[in-house]
């Protein structure tokens, strides 16, 4: 919403500068998004004549101008067709910023002669689109009066965010109340004469809605005008329209727009002439069609409101006029509508047909039902003024779709603005801002009973009446109050799988991984690598189409990372992310994930130690990490060889489960079918863990029992096996540990042996796998025989669940 | 994409001076300056009545912002006191109970607080970013020693 200081100024009696009604309106709540002062803005452009004009010595086309400025005489080379001896115009010295050009003035020789200075155009002023000579200025004007003043264009432009609650604000009237109410000045009444006119409307007015239910426009007001003289309208008004960004069209036209940005109430002027018969308002039949205004035919929907003569359709009620009873430059019989249109109906309608106008954007947040007469009489005075001809009696249909008083009736606490809003404000102040924003206030014993004025449709309650009260006097002074604080130490907060989070993200960043966030959406063709790509995971209306689906996975972003990370010459990436995935458009489908990559070498070169390839045990041991780090129950998990989904490396992949069913992470090298479509070089291998998959911790709290700590030594025992080469060196680990639970600590491998020199060795398909077992006595130390005996026990399970056989 | 962290206090007493305190002590905190000055607009959310806008000082020099320095203003959180019919949604007599509510984009503070200009640096996980953005694996915030990191 645009509007000029001295528009403002017609409503309001104010000796405010710019400045402080720029900082009430901000804060009142009319947010200031913009204020252009031309008058500041053109500072060094002022007026000056052309004492003579003398054709350039070496160029047809330019002029040497003698031209007498505030600061004497200058030589200017101008080359407008219109520069000539005896012009007073607009001069610009050397050093000015040009805003039309963007360029800075300075003294140059045009063509050999010395040109100090400028003669400008409109266009250089942005002040229209003018370019074809430069201004004129009357010849009285006095020289080196600023140029804005010359030209009008002195008045301060702004331009304020309106919220959708205050559709009162949407006119320059409203604006000038909220700062009447906020003490910057006196709201000027407006005129309240009224005009009885002289004749009756040949064109009669008719709500014909299906059962009388005429909510879509309960009150119609219209007047015929007879005689008029329809032409551009006066300088003042054309400045008004376009200061704000509006094109002056006609006076007629340009008096709607006027009361539109003034009043919030737009209006409607029909060339009567083209009007067959009576005006009906009524709903659109499917398939009728309507030219409006903006060019455009629309084919109208049942529902929907037109405003019709016995031909069809001339406007779309409350959004746009039709082409055909458009007012013209002949136009001399005048139809004005002034009507109510139902905010939601003409949102639906304005959204169905795609079209934005003035009007709609206030019929659909509500302009004042009871500003009906009134309007007309404003714009009657307005085009008898400007336009001549005689006014008809008013002829309307319907009534005020005034909301009864009772429903909009109040009552304001004697403390509440202090207990909700937390500041004192007198009582009378209160009652005074009330009433200066239109409230009808009574004081009452329990405080204020306020009826809400009819053009604030958002007042609803009692919370409503202290935000007016607060933002009037100022949010800024509030005084801060500390909050109390019940709890010394605040209770914890954080769920189970919050706290599954943060643990997953501490130990992976500790395990050098860098943490990134990536976004829930990737293109098509990366969710079908990794199992997404449904229809129902695609965004209805997505940004980009590298952003078309929700993501299956924290993978395929990540490895896409890599790859920007790769081709910036980051070889060795380690990324994980903590987020979610999407494997159905259901909420269970959604499943909170944490997962990483790593690409390249293990580290960088070292003098002390030999670098290698990532692989899938780098995965592994990630997952194992966040597992032990999100509570699972690490000793009780199975590793699971070659079911892990096809964007996994078949071989060279697992899942890590609990139980049968349970999957709770997934990792591997990712297929190189996966990293060719992906355009990046492996190798790469990640993991992806269900966080909540992981079954919750059955201790409450940190708290744990004593430690029995064994005197006695561990001892340590070898055993290699050769095994078929498929079995995972992992089982024989598992089942080394059942042999004997009480007394076997741990069982880690250290030496696989494996490939054609293993296999000539132990035949064909075979490994051999070492395993280091840790035997923890607890009540005394272990005799050979006992030893021996566990020893026995290991091999023989192991040989049973694996067909090892122990290394000779 | 952007990131937001929404606060809510419902009981009995709290206000709107209880939301400018709250306010103003996150700001001090979190840009780790006592000479942040704030501003409070009137505003409107569906959630909220009454409600504010909040912005913060700062100065703006060759494309760099800089917090709680400067005459310019920024915004950079809407917030005000939980609607009654919110109240009596969740249950409760919005003639006893009241609080407030406040969001605020967790990317534009730390774009602020950092000199961030481009939020899409954030979802790039361009590895020399993360490192000059990242924290130490094992940095808490504390009271004692500091809430931001």
């Amino acid at each position: 919403m645009k509007f000029t200081l001295r528009w403002l100024k017609e409503y309001l009696d104010t000796d405010a500068s710019l400045e402080e009604i720029v900082e009430a309106l901000n804060t009142i709540g009319l947010e200031v998004e913009e204020v252009k002062d031309p008058g500041a803005e053109l500072g060094s452009f002022t007026v000056a004549r052309i004492i003579s004009a003398e054709k350039h010595p070496d160029a047809d086309k330019l002029k040497v101008c003698r031209v007498e400025t505030k600061d004497g005489e200058v030589q200017v080379v101008c080359g407008a067709p219109n520069a000539r001896t005896g012009l007073v115009g607009v001069f610009a010295p050397p050093g000015t910023h040009v805003p039309g050009t963007g360029l800075d003035l300075k003294v140059a020789k045009v063509r050999g002669v010395e040109s100090a200075g400028m003669m400008c155009s409109e266009r250089e002023l942005m002040i229209s689109d003018d370019h074809q000579g430069i201004i004129e200025l009357p010849e009285n004007t006095p020289i080196g009066m600023p140029a804005a003043e010359a030209l009008g264009v002195n008045d301060p432009v702004i331009e304020i965010a309106i919220t959708p609650n205050r559709p009162d604000a949407l006119g320059v009237y409203g604006v000038a109340r909220d700062l009447a109410a906020r003490g910057l000045g006196t709201l000027k009444p407006l005129r309240d004469d009224t005009f009885e006119g002289t004749f009756d409307s040949p064109i009669r007015v008719h709500l014909d809605f299906p059962d009388g239910d005429t909510t879509p426009c309960p009150h119609f007001v219209g007047r015929y005008f007879r005689g008029v003289k329809n032409g551009p309208s006066p300088e003042w008004l054309q400045r008004l329209l376009t200061a704000i960004g509006l094109r002056p069209i006609s006076a007629l036209v340009d008096i709607t727009n006027f009361m539109t940005y003034a009043y919030n109430r737009p209006l409607h002027v029909f060339d009567a002439d083209k009007v067959k018969g009576d005006i009906h308002v009524r709903p659109a039949h499917a398939g009728e069609k309507l030219l409006a205004l903006d060019g455009k035919e629309y084919e109208l929907e049942e529902g929907m409101t037109v405003i019709a003569d016995e031909a069809g359709p001339e406007a779309l009620g409350g959004i746009i006029g039709g082409e055909h009873s458009g007012c013209t430059e002949d136009t001399t019989n005048v139809f004005l509508e002034v009507a109510y249109f139902d905010p939601i109906r003409t949102a639906m309608t304005g959204r169905r047909l795609n079209i934005m106008t003035d009007a709609r954007y206030r019929f659909e947040r509500g302009v004042d039902p009871a500003f009906l007469y009134k309007a007309a009489d404003l714009a009657t005075q307005l085009i008898l003024e400007l336009c001549g001809g005689e006014a008809s009696h008013i002829v309307e249909a319907g009534s005020p779709a005034v909301p009864p008083r009772k429903t909009r009736t109040f009552l304001l606490r004697r403390d509440r603005v202090r207990t909700l809003g937390g500041i004192e404000v007198p009582f009378m102040r209160q009652k005074e801002i009330l009433e200066k924003l239109g409230f009808e206030v009574e004081e009452i014993a329990e405080g204020l009973s306020a009826v809400a004025p009819t053009w604030r449709p958002d007042i609803h309650g009692e919370a409503d009446l202290v935000e007016e009260i607060v933002r009037i006097v100022g949010l800024d002074e509030i005084p801060s109050a500390p909050m109390d604080r019940p709890h010394a130490i605040a209770r914890p907060v954080l769920t189970d799988l919050q706290k599954r989070m943060v643990r997953a993200r501490r130990r992976l960043a500790e395990r050098g991984l860098l943490e990134a966030v990536t976004y829930s959406f990737l293109p098509k063709r990366h969710a079908e690598l990794f199992g997404g790509g449904a229809r129902e995971l695609e965004l209805a209306n997505p940004i980009s189409t590298e952003l078309s689906d929700m993501r299956p996975s924290l993978l395929p972003n990540l490895i896409a990372a890599a790859g920007r990370n790769v081709a910036r010459g980051q070889a060795d990436v380690r990324l994980f992310e903590v987020g979610s995935i999407y494997l159905s458009d259901e909420p269970e489908g959604e499943k909170v994930m944490a997962a990483g990559i790593r690409r390249g070498f293990s580290g960088p070169r070292h003098w002390a130690q030999a670098r290698r390839p990532v692989d899938a045990f780098d995965a592994k041991a990630d997952a194992l990490a966040v597992l032990e780090a999100a509570g699972a129950p690490v000793s009780s998990l199975q590793v699971v060889q070659g079911d892990a989904p096809d964007w996994y490396h078949p071989g060279r992949s697992g899942l890590i489960t609990l139980g049968p069913k349970n999957v709770l992470a997934r990792f591997g090298e990712i297929h190189p079918r996966v990293l060719e479509a992906m355009g990046i070089k492996g190798p790469l291998a990640g993991f992806e863990v269900f966080l909540e998959n992981i079954p919750a911790s059955r201790r409450k709290g940190t708290a744990r029992p004593a430690l029995k700590a064994s005197d006695l030594m561990p001892l340590k025992r070898d055993f290699a096996f050769v095994v078929d080469a498929e079995v995972p060196a992992a089982k024989i680990v598992q089942v080394a540990k059942g042999a004997d639970k009480a007394l076997i600590s741990d069982v880690t491998v250290f030496d696989v042996f494996e490939g054609e020199k293993a296999e000539s060795q132990f035949g064909p398909g075979r490994k051999s796998v070492a395993i280091e077992v840790t035997l923890q006595p607890r009540e005394k130390t272990l005799t050979d025989e006992e030893i021996a005996a566990v020893a026995e026990r290991i091999v023989e399970k192991v040989r049973k669940a694996t067909g090892a056989e122990l290394r000779g | 994409m952007f990131h937001q962290v929404e606060a809510l206090v419902i009981d009995e007493h709290t206000h709107m001076g209880h939301l400018k305190w709250t306010l103003e002590e996150f700001c001090k905190a979190f840009f780790e300056t006592e000479n942040v000055k704030m501003r409070f607009r009137a505003s409107h959310f569906p959630f909220t009545e009454p409600s504010m806008e909040v912005d913060i000082n700062c100065s703006w020099e060759g494309g760099q912002v800089k917090v709680g320095e400067g005459d310019d203003w920024l915004e950079i959180l809407g917030s005000g006191m939980v609607h009654p019919n919110v109240i009596r949604a969740g249950g409760l007599n919005p003639d006893r109970y009241q609080g407030y509510a406040f969001g605020i984009g967790l990317d534009r503070l730390a774009m602020l607080k950092y000199g961030i200009p481009d939020l899409r640096a954030f979802f790039e996980a361009d590895l020399r970013w993360l490192r000059h953005y990242g924290f130490r694996a094992l940095d808490v915030p504390t009271l004692s020693g500091g809430l931001s990191a």
